[in-house]
């Protein structure tokens, strides 16, 4: 789960990552006292969960008063465009106003795990304020990597690893420690699956600040955390998947007009997969689970049903444990209740599997009975075509 | 001739009072599998059907000689029971349960390096010998025994449908095994490579791998290297948008890493033999092998 840069910010201070002042508020009025309780030159950033914020208008530095007023007006209520927000954008509802810092030097720094080696991995550059993947792609040599096995924990080597590999001055030392000895502390401690710094600058007198921040929390641990699961911003969430999600079902929301539905994720892929090979395009990924029962799907059909791009349906199930015939009752019975008006391709294999189509034949509904997958993605395909 | 489970393996079921314990427990006893002992701390002492309870694993081990065990606890607690089937040296820990902390994995990883445990999964649909032994939730009666194709898969409902072609092709199976699509798992593609390359009963193998990591990439580089026998290959998400998570925990394409195009062009390089369409698999399995 993302959380915003002024929330991060506030786990960072917990921590002792030093941050520059400021508040964060939902309106012009709240932000002309912050600006004024802080003093002036400020800066005022748009808080939504997406990179890219600054060429997309979503950040400005204000040194009078009536700088601050117009950059908070343009910047609230704006639909900011990014290239993480896809061209429909994501409205400002809240802004954070920090005091400026004067800039000597922009540093790089985050933390992510790393799945093949098993540990936590510091990533830095002295190239910070740009994209990193710009970097990675043009002067590699200036990314350095540092792993830590999270059995030791952090040690003095891999902080000296870092430093030595970014030629941090001498005189900075001491204070970078600390800043990513608590960084990786406040990484593991909150379960991170992300948290990056981009820029970490050194200030005019030498100091060391996060001037941005972004975390990512695991959301499998969020059960450990409840002060992060209150920081969650529904607004951040697409109104369809946070609805699935309701569910127990994994919902994503593509471009194509062939609704379907699916139980496991990997056979969800494969189906997706199957439907763009047969000529078409998936409208969604949609996993209802490995044991999928009568009100997972009602609720799938639902979910499918809101995208009005959707012009027919494939349901492809592998019965296992949880018979076709128990299955095919429940498609049955949840077509009848949301009225399901399109076309629906009926895929179903495994356990009683005949039971289970006699059953959709004998249901009334114009559902199309499929013998295998490569027939069930044909059927589909023809019906949109 | 099988990989890692067989009909000597005893297995205990950590979790095994809980409902979904209960219930995939009788359904793996129902296969044929020998299920010698359950754990749930607390309830030593008490039978789930026929099965002693324990309270500790090692307690468990002691008593009835498992050498596998079965995980199905919530996520919370999951990490903490895997960490304890590897301390009292249970030589094949099966972990089922989806939704564990990428933090929690990190440890049990670390941990298992330097113990003798071989760990399966998190999040997983287990191991099947087919006839012999059944770790897992995955459906007993699609998969036929004998070989001579072994299956490895990052999947689970992937995972049925591709035995289920391969039994309707009239291709046994000498052993399927799960790994999980966690991004932090135990066993990899390489173990079970490895393993289906000794086995003199397994004769090809098929392997579904799906977007995320470099898993696939470094399996295929080691069977053009290492491989004596034919590999099917399919991998899942070739339509999958960049930087969503599908589902699974490590099905993600990010920073351009981890496509399914690039997974397919390196099992090509490496003389896989690739199904390109998931509905032709058994057809392309049974001209392959």
């Amino acid at each position: 789960m993302k959380i915003h840069e002024y929330q991060a910010k506030e786990l960072f201070r917990k921590y002792n990552v030093p941050t520059p002042e400021g508040g964060v508020s939902d309106s012009v009025a709240g932000v002309k006292d912050i600006a004024a309780e802080l003093g002036l030159p400020v800066a005022v950033k748009a808080q939504i969960h997406a990179g890219g914020r600054g060429k997309g208008g979503g950040v400005k530095l204000a040194g009078t008063d009536d700088e601050v007023t117009t950059a908070a007006d343009a910047i609230l209520g704006m639909t900011l465009v990014t290239k993480q927000t896809g061209p429909e954008g994501r409205v400002v509802k809240k802004v954070l106003v920090e005091k400026g810092v004067g800039i000597q030097k922009e540093l790089y720094l985050s933390i992510i795990p790393d799945r093949e080696t098993a540990c936590i991995t510091i990533v830095a550059s002295q190239d910070g304020g740009m994209d990193i993947e710009e970097v990675a792609e043009k002067s590699p040599e200036r990314i350095i990597k540092v792993p830590v096995n999270p059995v030791t924990g952090i040690q003095g080597y891999h902080l000296r690893q870092v430093m030595f590999g970014i030629e941090l001055e001498k005189p900075l030392m001491k204070e970078f420690s600390a800043v990513l000895r608590n960084l990786y502390n406040l990484f593991v401690d909150y379960d991170c699956s992300m948290v990056e710094i981009n820029p970490l600058i050194v200030t005019d007198d030498n100091s060391i600040v996060a001037l941005d921040a972004k975390m990512d929390i695991d959301s499998n641990a969020l059960f450990r955390h409840p002060d992060v699961m209150e920081m969650h911003d529904p607004n951040e969430d697409d109104p369809t998947e946070a609805e699935a999600a309701k569910f127990g079902l994994n919902y994503i929301n593509l471009d194509g007009n062939v609704g379907n539905m699916v139980n496991g994720a990997g056979l969800a892929m494969a189906t997706m997969d199957i439907i763009k090979q047969a000529g078409a395009e998936p409208a969604n990924f949609l996993d209802v689970g490995g044991g999928a029962n009568a009100e997972m799907v009602e609720n799938g059909f639902r979910l499918i049903l809101s995208d009005p791009k959707v012009k027919g349906i494939l349901i492809n199930i592998f019965g296992g444990i949880l018979r076709c015939d128990v299955l095919a009752q429940g498609v049955v019975q949840a077509a009848k209740k949301v009225k399901l008006s399109l076309p629906v391709v009926v895929r179903m294999e495994g356990t009683n599997v005949e039971e289970g189509r006699r059953i959709l034949a004998e249901s009334g509904l114009e559902l199309i009975n499929a013998t295998d997958l490569a027939d069930a993605a044909g059927k589909v395909a023809g019906i949109v075509a | 001739m099988s990989i890692l489970v067989n009909s000597q393996t005893r297995v205990l079921v950590q979790g095994i009072t809980g409902k979904e314990g209960q219930f995939h427990t009788q359904q793996c006893i129902k296969y044929g599998t020998q299920v010698v002992a359950g754990v749930t701390p607390g309830k030593g002492g008490q039978f789930m059907d026929e099965v002693p309870v324990f309270n500790t694993v090692r307690e468990a081990k002691e008593k009835t000689g498992a050498n596998a065990s079965m995980i199905l606890v919530p996520p919370p607690f999951a990490a903490d029971a895997i960490l304890e089937a590897i301390d009292a040296e249970v030589e094949l820990v099966v972990c089922i349960t989806e939704g564990i902390p990428v933090m929690d994995m990190l440890k049990v990883k670390n941990y298992l390096a330097v113990k003798n445990s071989r760990l399966i999964g998190p999040n997983c649909p287990g191991i099947i010998t087919p006839g012999e032994c059944k770790i897992g939730i995955m459906p007993g009666p699609i998969h036929t025994p004998g070989g001579p194709v072994g299956v490895v898969s990052r999947s689970g409902t992937l995972t049925y449908e591709v035995v289920h072609q391969l039994t309707e092709v009239g291709l046994g199976q000498t052993t399927c095994i799960g790994i999980g699509g966690d991004p932090v798992n135990g066993t990899g593609f390489l173990d079970c490579l490895h393993a289906f390359n000794e086995d003199p009963e397994t004769e090809a193998v098929v392997m579904v791998g799906e977007i995320g990591g470099n898993a696939e990439e470094q399996a295929s580089a080691w069977i053009k290297e290492n491989m004596k026998k034919p590999v099917v290959g399919f991998i899942a998400g070739v339509t999958a948008p960049p930087g969503r998570r599908m589902g699974h925990a490590g099905a993600i394409v990010s920073g351009g890493q981890g496509t399914a195009a690039a997974k397919i062009k390196a099992m090509q390089g490496c003389g896989l033999h690739v199904c390109e369409n998931l509905g032709s698999l058994g057809k392309l399995c049974k001209e392959v092998f």
